[in-house]
């Protein structure tokens, strides 16, 4: 099993620019983690606890707001999720459901931070990764709010 | 031998056969033509003028199979008069139809290669053809990937056809919604995100768009990242089309009349005018 989660943490795409002992650190801590079709991983505003790596399946992070739940985006094989239990003191900001089965790798929070502060590299290497998922998704959310699709051509 | 003059300003008449409801403001209309010759009618990517008698002419895009006999098949957007008169002709209706026109989708020189589709909103239909033309003609073609974004899953256009495509060899069909609820079991996000879940191989890639033009701009900049050569990335190019044969230059872009030189545009020769302020 252990061998099996060392694997899938170094040949996960996400982890491709870490230098090797990064990785390795990494599997150190690293656990696996598998979700049922429909089953939350966490919710809005929980406390911050996993991030996670997506080895395979589908997430779809959730919205629950004015009594209505809304789909904002979806996450896949290859992608992270739950990128806010870097951060501490970080409530978790959408719900995560499983839309199938899902295999990832799962970091503690608390003990993630811990080593990017004491191997202060493997934090920079992880933060600046974040960082362009961070800044991707902002870049998609502002596409959403643009409602790009419904522009009506003007008639004349 | 004897040249026959066409006015290209005269509508033919064709009659409406069959009117479908896509979504809830999205219609596509069947007209029969009477050009049954087993030749095709037109050319993927191409648009025809359709004139609704007493109301306005309007520039559409052809969304059917160009080897259907006797055919010409329209997907058409209500957001105005003239829209909402061309949707909600009945079969036996008449309208009016000039062209086809235009520059199309290059099947030819796409033949061996991987055809990569993206496509946002009613951006689909005018690729349409291009696909129906790629599963006649599937040993002339490797891979065909279509990425199709939409606003929700009640926007989609086609949803059973795509639904079905995926289900043939070599091919990757992949839609996403800005918003699903939670019955949308599909992806939910902007089209560029669904990139990550196809292997592209850029060299032997032709990659045809269609959607709204910020929708194009950061397709092309994800086409970019991956390799994938301008001049093997094609555009459709929308603009507020009137004569439909280059002579009155509302639909002028730079130095190009979209109406004539395109719709259909290779990006090599598009980028320079992409983005531009008021053009």
């Amino acid at each position: 099993m252990r061998k099996e989660i060392l694997e899938s943490v170094h040949s996960h795409p996400f982890l491709k620019q870490f230098q090797p002992q990064q990785v390795d650190r990494l599997a150190e801590l690293a656990q696996e983690a598998r979700f049922d079709r429909d089953q939350i991983i966490f919710r809005q505003g929980d406390a911050s606890s996993f991030f996670y790596l997506i080895i395979s399946g589908k997430v779809a992070l959730e919205v629950t707001a004015i009594g209505r739940t809304l789909r904002v985006q979806t996450v896949a094989d290859g992608e992270p999720l739950g990128w806010s239990s870097i951060l501490p003191s970080e409530g978790k900001h959408f719900q995560a459901r499983a839309l199938g089965a899902v295999r990832a790798l799962a970091w503690d929070g608390a003990r993630l931070r811990e080593a990017c502060d004491q191997e202060c590299s493997l934090g920079y290497a992880l933060m600046k990764r974040l960082l362009a998922v961070v800044a991707e998704r902002l870049q998609a959310t502002r596409m959403q709010i643009l409602n790009m699709y419904s522009t009506p051509q003007k008639e004349s | 031998m004897a040249s026959v003059l066409v006015d290209p300003m005269l509508p033919k008449p064709a009659r409406v056969v069959q009117v479908d409801k896509d979504t809830h403001d999205t219609f596509t209309l069947s007209l029969e033509t009477g050009n049954g010759n087993g030749q095709p009618a037109f050319a993927p990517g191409q648009f025809s003028m359709l004139y609704v008698f007493g109301v306005g002419e309007l520039p559409i895009s052809i969304s059917g199979d160009p080897e259907e006999p006797g055919r010409l098949v329209y997907t058409v957007r209500s957001v105005g008069k003239a829209t909402n008169a061309l949707v909600t002709r009945r079969p036996g209706d008449q309208v009016g139809v000039r062209g086809p026109y235009g520059t199309s989708w290059p099947m030819t020189r796409a033949r061996g290669k991987d055809l990569l589709v993206i496509a946002g909103g009613i951006g689909l239909a005018p690729l349409r053809p291009a696909i129906y033309h790629i599963l006649r003609h599937r040993g002339d073609y490797r891979r065909l990937i279509v990425l199709y974004g939409a606003r929700s899953p009640q926007d989609a256009l086609y949803r059973k056809q795509l639904t079905a495509w995926t289900y043939l060899p070599d091919t990757q069909i992949l839609t996403t919604v800005d918003y699903g609820g939670l019955r949308w079991r599909g992806y939910v996000g902007v089209v560029t995100t669904l990139f990550r879940y196809v292997r592209l191989q850029p060299e032997r890639t032709v990659a045809l768009i269609c959607g709204p033009e910020i929708m194009m701009r950061y397709v092309i900049r994800e086409l970019e990242i991956r390799g994938v050569a301008a001049s093997d990335t094609y555009l459709s190019m929308e603009r507020n089309m009137k004569c439909a044969v280059g002579f009155c230059g509302h639909c002028q872009m730079g130095p190009y009349f979209v109406c004539k030189d395109g719709p259909v545009f290779p990006l090599s020769q598009m980028q320079p005018w992409m983005g531009k302020y008021e053009l």
